[in-house]
């Protein structure tokens, strides 16, 4: 009776949970793979410029993921954050044009972000509603006033030092981005596996009922979650526009489903309840291998989003075909 | 249940005319009924997707596949269209919706064998049906000198005084208005959303269900795909782009919650036309199409809202009242 499972909406523990251990040794057996396979594919590939540049195809995406993996975790998803990219994007090039400075955009950038997050987080948890809903909603929205403010026009003229966040290097082929990416990983693997917060979470994944009757602040929480993806798109943004250099109002135009492919490759139960940082980190160098090695090969992005959609399916569906193959 | 739902669709219905009168206050022109017979058939092909999205949302899925399944079978229809240009239009209608129906066999499937939840499944065949187009044809369009004239002439037909198009969704409505509220398949959609539990108790096959919402979804984005090129004489990889969303934001605004259970064929098309007639009335009030986007934007969160206190006196929403008990 595999549909009786599947039909209770608190569900204990799923079978990913229980070799949440071996999906990440598995996850990182074939992000091993990739990469010798890259290395003999292209006499590019083992180049240490050529790999750092390899690292922005995901840096930006994984600093949401980490934010989206804890809320998808929580039982909520924010499909406006490829949104909140827009409009935060689009307030700092207004800032510019109003001849605001590096700070002030970074701080402009980041208070947008914390806003839009503020807005979800309101709805769902203010106002009780789906999540997917709402950020379905928010998501026209937020970027919705990205186009009525830029229409078909462009931001350009960004200060200098403004390029540092997406294009500059700390050492060597040390991109800014990366040390930012691999720091924000740490800070969300310590909240989530570390903290009270972050046991808080799963439990209100796994059932938020028994989560609220235990005393655990439900409502507040989830807010949280969602202020802190909405600060992680203003993150994001900062990084993508002063390595882009301008803002149109497409930019990081369906971003929310690679992150959501990031988060749930990652080990992330979609329902909720399970998952880990460190899962999501490897999924993150794996998309980020796939996109760049297949790039090296001339193979066009659209094809590439063939892979990333059969891993999608594929590395749910395999461990579930293996037990019904077992049992 | 059915007092709200009938209040629900009361309420789209007087929006709507709130915005067809204050449009026809300074731009009489709009509500001609040529140009609402226009506008109708503009919204055509969202109604026809709504209904099998409808469909799908009810029974606690989500179909994020529909414009790319839309965008393949269509590519795939032009390309027999230019091997086979003599074909006859039914046997193009008939591999449209057989072709899309397989597609959203394939969602169906992996949803009911593999218990793979709907919106992963139909965000991986969203990309895998948008890069499938790819690999047919390499990135390359199909033009309007290369369909032939039956092919695309055929969406335009008029019958009575509206094209073939019009009478596709209107013909779509009936049908499943009828599937929805006079057929076993059509309760076990409504049992399998409202409550799972009792569905299965009650003899239904929760998964089949959801397996036939999706194969119905998946038929109708099909056929829809073969009305949309031929409709605008073009198929390219992204047609019908980021289009699913509207479709999802069609039923929210029609009173279709995403809980699944509750929603009705009337509703669906009411929120489709709500929008549809926002997207033919900015031009005309003369407010640049870039404000689209945020409208719908708004209409969906102001749905919402509304949707969720038709299911607060439900007591749907646990965690709301438990923190009333304490």
């Amino acid at each position: 009776m595999t549909t009786t499972t599947r039909s209770i909406p608190d569900r204990l523990r799923s079978p990913l949970e229980r070799n949440l251990k071996s999906w990440e040794s598995l996850l990182m057996l074939v992000a091993i793979g990739i990469f010798i396979a890259n290395s003999f594919a292209s006499p590019y590939f083992l180049n240490a410029w050529n790999l750092s540049d390899a690292t922005f195809n995901f840096t930006e995406k994984a600093m949401i993921a980490f934010a989206m993996a804890l809320l998808i975790i929580s039982g909520e998803i924010d499909l406006s954050v490829a949104a909140i990219i827009a409009l935060a994007s689009t307030a700092m090039g207004a800032a510019v044009q109003a001849g605001v400075g590096t700070e002030g955009l970074v701080l402009i950038g980041l208070a947008v972000g914390l806003a839009c997050g503020a807005v979800n987080g309101f709805l769902v948890t203010g106002l009780g509603l789906p999540s997917i809903v709402v950020t379905i909603g928010t998501m026209s929205l937020f970027r919705g006033i990205s186009f009525i403010v830029l229409g078909d026009q462009v931001y350009k003229g960004y200060p200098a030092d403004f390029a540092f966040f997406g294009q500059g290097y700390v050492w060597w082929v040390i991109s800014f981005e990366f040390v930012l990416f691999a720091f924000i990983a740490v800070i969300y693997a310590v909240i989530l596996h570390m903290t009270n917060f972050g046991r808080a979470v799963y439990a209100i994944g796994n059932n938020a009922t028994g989560a609220l009757f235990s005393g655990i602040r439900v409502g507040r929480v989830k807010f949280t979650l969602f202020l802190l993806t909405g600060l992680m798109s203003g993150v994001a943004a900062v990084c993508l526009t002063s390595r882009l250099g301008s803002t149109r109002p497409s930019i990081a135009f369906g971003w929310e489903l690679e992150i959501v492919t990031m988060v749930v490759l990652g080990g992330v139960n979609i329902l909720g309840g399970s998952g880990s940082i460190p899962g999501v980190v490897i999924a993150a160098f794996v998309m980020g291998l796939v996109t760049f090695g297949l790039g090296l090969l001339n193979v066009p992005g659209i094809v590439m989003s063939i892979g990333i959609g059969a891993l999608l399916i594929s590395v749910i569906a395999l461990p579930r075909l293996w037990s019904m193959w077992r049992g | 249940m059915k007092r709200i739902l009938a209040s629900r669709e009361l309420l789209l219905l007087v929006a709507i005319g709130l915005v067809l009168g204050i449009i026809s206050s300074r731009f009489p022109a709009f509500i001609t009924l040529s140009n609402l017979a226009a506008v109708f058939n503009d919204t055509s092909p969202l109604i026809l997707l709504a209904i099998g999205q409808m469909i799908v949302i009810l029974t606690k899925c989500i179909d994020l596949s529909v414009a790319a399944n839309l965008a393949l079978t269509g590519m795939v229809v032009s390309l027999i269209n230019i091997s086979a240009p003599g074909l006859p239009i039914i046997v193009t209608l008939v591999v449209a919706t057989g072709f899309g129906a397989c597609l959203g066999m394939f969602n169906g499937i992996l949803v009911w064998k593999l218990d793979i939840p709907p919106i992963v499944v139909t965000l991986g065949t969203m990309t895998i049906f948008r890069g499938t187009i790819f690999l047919l044809t390499e990135g390359k369009w199909v033009n309007s000198h290369e369909m032939s004239d039956t092919f695309k002439a055929f969406p335009r037909t008029e019958l009575l005084g509206l094209p073939a198009l019009s009478w596709f969704a209107i013909a779509a409505v009936i049908l499943f208005t009828i599937v929805m509220t006079r057929t076993t398949l059509g309760r076990a959609f409504y049992a399998a959303g409202g409550n799972p539990h009792a569905a299965i108790y009650a003899g239904i096959n929760v998964g089949r269900t959801q397996f036939w919402a999706f194969t119905i979804s998946g038929a109708l984005a099909g056929l829809t795909g073969y009305l949309w090129v031929s409709r605008f004489a073009v198929a390219y990889v992204d047609v019908a782009g980021g289009f699913e969303l509207t479709v999802v934001a069609a039923c929210v605004i029609g009173g279709v919650s995403i809980m699944g259970g509750i929603g009705s064929v009337p509703g669906a098309l009411l929120g489709a036309l709500f929008l549809g007639i926002i997207a033919n009335a900015l031009p005309v009030v003369n407010i640049s199409p870039f404000w689209q986007m945020a409208i719908s934007g708004g209409a969906i969160i102001i749905a919402v809202v509304l949707n969720a206190q038709a299911n607060l006196t439900k007591g749907r929403i646990i965690l709301k009242r438990a923190e009333h008990a304490t």
